[in-house]
């Protein structure tokens, strides 16, 4: 859900330009229609009423309890001042869940891309076929996370699991995927990768839109597929290729279900430390212990470094990306 | 009427058909079939390494208990009694009720309420529009875990925390991501047969549901089934709202997560994860079904995400 939402983000700007030049004819006189303008509010009310309980509301609230100590039993919240907030930084399992998901975000991230790419690629190029091979390609995208998980949870069994028997098959030792504290991260990411064909999807339309006779007056010119992928393909998709950076980051900073279904959703088993998401213990903490207020504190904390790094990332993006209407 | 105006239809016609000359190689020749083979090596590779998880839980989900892990892709002992025994085992009946119709009810809501707003910044020209867009954009944006609790003090407020209401009321609002979607449909219906339409006497709430309704149904279904599989596949949800009530109650992700736990023998369980697997092939079934007739709108949703100005 999160990930569809953010996906539309970095679209957002394009939306704006789009709007801007299709402004109609008689749209210069500011003059509105009292009726067309009641109507039109009376169309866009649902959703603002949405907006003034579920999300401005709900900040404004999230942001009071983050302040206060919330008992749940008599529903009461007694103000605690910035406590919520001081024991943020000395809670070391707050710190280091956001060590692992910042770790996993910059361990996934990219090789989702470069996977997400490569298939694109493949997609793109083949003569036959693709149509067949994209609707195989997609299908992890389809499966409901918690399937996944149950098949995961068993292929990356350390001793039986079928990777390992795989690795073991062409001489390799596999390792401890969902024991060892090094491999914990590595066992998410390849689950992402396999669900990672929606990324593919929006690689390979802007592929397809790259215009042909730019590779071919490369290719007179000498340029080699690695010179044409650097100098035509990666500058003709940066804009598709920032905006997938920019919605895995969000998402990878916000993954729950895998390391959830993989690790936390049985209370009696001990989960290794490197496996504690920052979602997750933001779960715990809000919805298995009601620390309402701590919790609220730290969704605060992830609100603030995730607004950071996508804005140093729009910041880059914005030296990097090009983007046709400059041309 | 047959008026494609869709927004996204472009992408979705270039994504999904292939280019007729995708290289200059001539396909006749011997060197052109070496050539397709060669390319096909990595694609089907590919495709072997994405169908093996599938195969795999398909397998299991024949196998009896002791077998579920041995990776055998022809089960040893062929047991389909899984297939009649897993609803005594678990609620299955009752998870799949539950799933499907919070599934269909917040899809619909949210489809429905979407376009309505969506149509009112389309079509309407109204003080503080281009301000109340910019917002809806923004909270895009937003991480989730901002809201969560106070969206779960609003619900418990309500007295409807163990209730399935809070996994699809909010749709009844609309969702920014969708009246993005839909607004963007709308605004690529020609304005004149609206006005022609009022010069004829047809009211507001017509222009929308007489004219617009029925002309955007493509970028409906992208909607509906966006919503559904988001739905379909939604496990915090269930984690937060439904979890201490009753097994009965649960959706299928919340169901098969419970389930992992029931059989682990580190709980007691006996490691029947054959009912596991069963549960799981039979969560995913829809979505592939969901995808088979409906590809197309989703690879043009997602597209049309992708897309930048």
């Amino acid at each position: 859900m999160t990930l569809t939402k953010d996906r539309a983000v970095a679209d957002a700007a394009g939306a704006d330009e789009r709007t801007s030049t299709e402004k109609r004819p008689g749209h210069k006189a500011k003059k509105y229609n009292r009726k067309e303008a009641i109507a039109g509010y009376l169309f866009v009310a649902p959703w603002v009423i949405g907006f003034l309980i579920f999300t401005l509301g709900a900040m404004i609230y999230s942001l009071v309890i983050s302040f206060s100590h919330y008992q749940l039993a008599t529903n009461t919240a007694r103000p605690a001042g910035f406590s919520n907030y001081e024991a943020l930084v000395q809670d070391p399992k707050v710190m280091m869940s956001l060590g692992n998901t910042l770790y996993f975000a910059i361990l996934a991230v990219p090789l989702q891309i470069i996977f997400a790419l490569l298939l694109a690629m493949l997609l793109n190029n083949a003569t036959k076929g693709s149509a067949f091979f994209r609707t195989v390609y997609y299908l992890p995208k389809m499966t409901p996370a918690v399937a996944t998980a149950a098949v995961f949870f068993l292929l990356l069994n350390g001793n039986q699991g079928a990777i390992n028997k795989g690795l073991a098959a062409i001489g390799i030792q596999g390792p401890q995927w969902l024991l060892d504290p090094d491999w914990v991260k590595p066992s998410i990411v390849i689950m992402t990768l396999w669900g990672v064909s929606g990324t593919m999807v929006i690689f390979l339309a802007a592929l397809k839109n790259v215009p042909r006779d730019l590779y071919e007056v490369a290719e007179l010119d000498g340029a080699g597929p690695v010179r044409r992928f650097f100098s035509i393909t990666l500058p003709m998709i940066s804009g598709p290729m920032f905006f997938n950076v920019l919605v895995l980051t969000i998402a990878a900073l916000q993954t729950f279900d895998e390391a959830y279904l993989l690790f936390y959703r049985d209370t009696v088993q001990a989960a290794p430390d490197a496996s504690l998401f920052y979602a997750v213990y933001l779960f715990q903490q809000a919805f298995r212990q009601f620390n309402f207020g701590f919790a609220s504190a730290m969704a605060w904390l992830i609100f603030v470094i995730i607004m950071i790094i996508s804005l140093i990332q729009v910041r880059v993006g914005n030296r990097f990306v090009y983007y046709e209407s400059e041309r | 009427m047959t008026v494609d105006t869709s927004a996204a239809a472009p992408t979705l016609s270039s994504a999904g058909r292939e280019k007729p000359s995708m290289t200059r190689k001539p396909r006749r020749t011997a060197g052109g079939i070496v050539w397709q083979v060669l390319q096909w090596v990595p694609l089907v590779g590919f495709s072997l390494l994405f169908i093996y998880p599938f195969a795999w839980l398909l397998a299991a989900s024949f196998k009896p208990r002791g077998q579920v892990f041995d990776n055998a892709l022809i089960p040893r002992t062929f047991q389909p009694e899984n297939y009649a025994q897993v609803w005594n085992e678990l609620p299955l009946l009752n998870w799949l009720g539950n799933s499907l119709f919070i599934a269909i009810l917040a899809a619909t809501l949210v489809t429905v309420m979407s376009s309505i707003v969506a149509f009112g910044f389309a079509y309407f020209k109204f003080p503080g529009r281009g301000i109340l867009f910019g917002i809806v954009l923004a909270t895009m944006m937003l991480p989730g875990a901002v809201t969560l609790v106070p969206q779960f003090l609003i619900w418990n407020n309500l007295g409807l925390v163990g209730t399935n209401v809070p996994l699809w009321g909010m749709n009844l609002f609309g969702s920014a991501f969708y009246i993005f979607l839909q607004r963007q449909f709308f605004l690529g219906l020609p304005r004149e047969i609206f006005e022609a339409a009022r010069v004829d006497g047809v009211g507001y709430w017509g222009l929308f549901w007489r004219m617009a309704f029925p002309l955007s149904v493509p970028s409906f279904v992208i909607v509906f089934l966006f919503e559904f599989q988001a739905s379909w596949n939604n496990l915090q949800a269930g984690l937060i709202y439904l979890n201490a009530g009753s097994e009965e109650g649960y959706t299928v992700p919340l169901g098969i997560a419970s389930a992992m736990t029931k059989y682990s023998p580190t709980n007691g369980g006996h490691g029947d994860y054959q009912f596991v697997m069963v549960a799981a092939l039979l969560v995913t079934l829809p979505m592939i079904l969901l995808f088979a007739f409906g590809q197309r709108y989703f690879v043009e949703g997602v597209a049309t995400a992708g897309r930048k100005g």
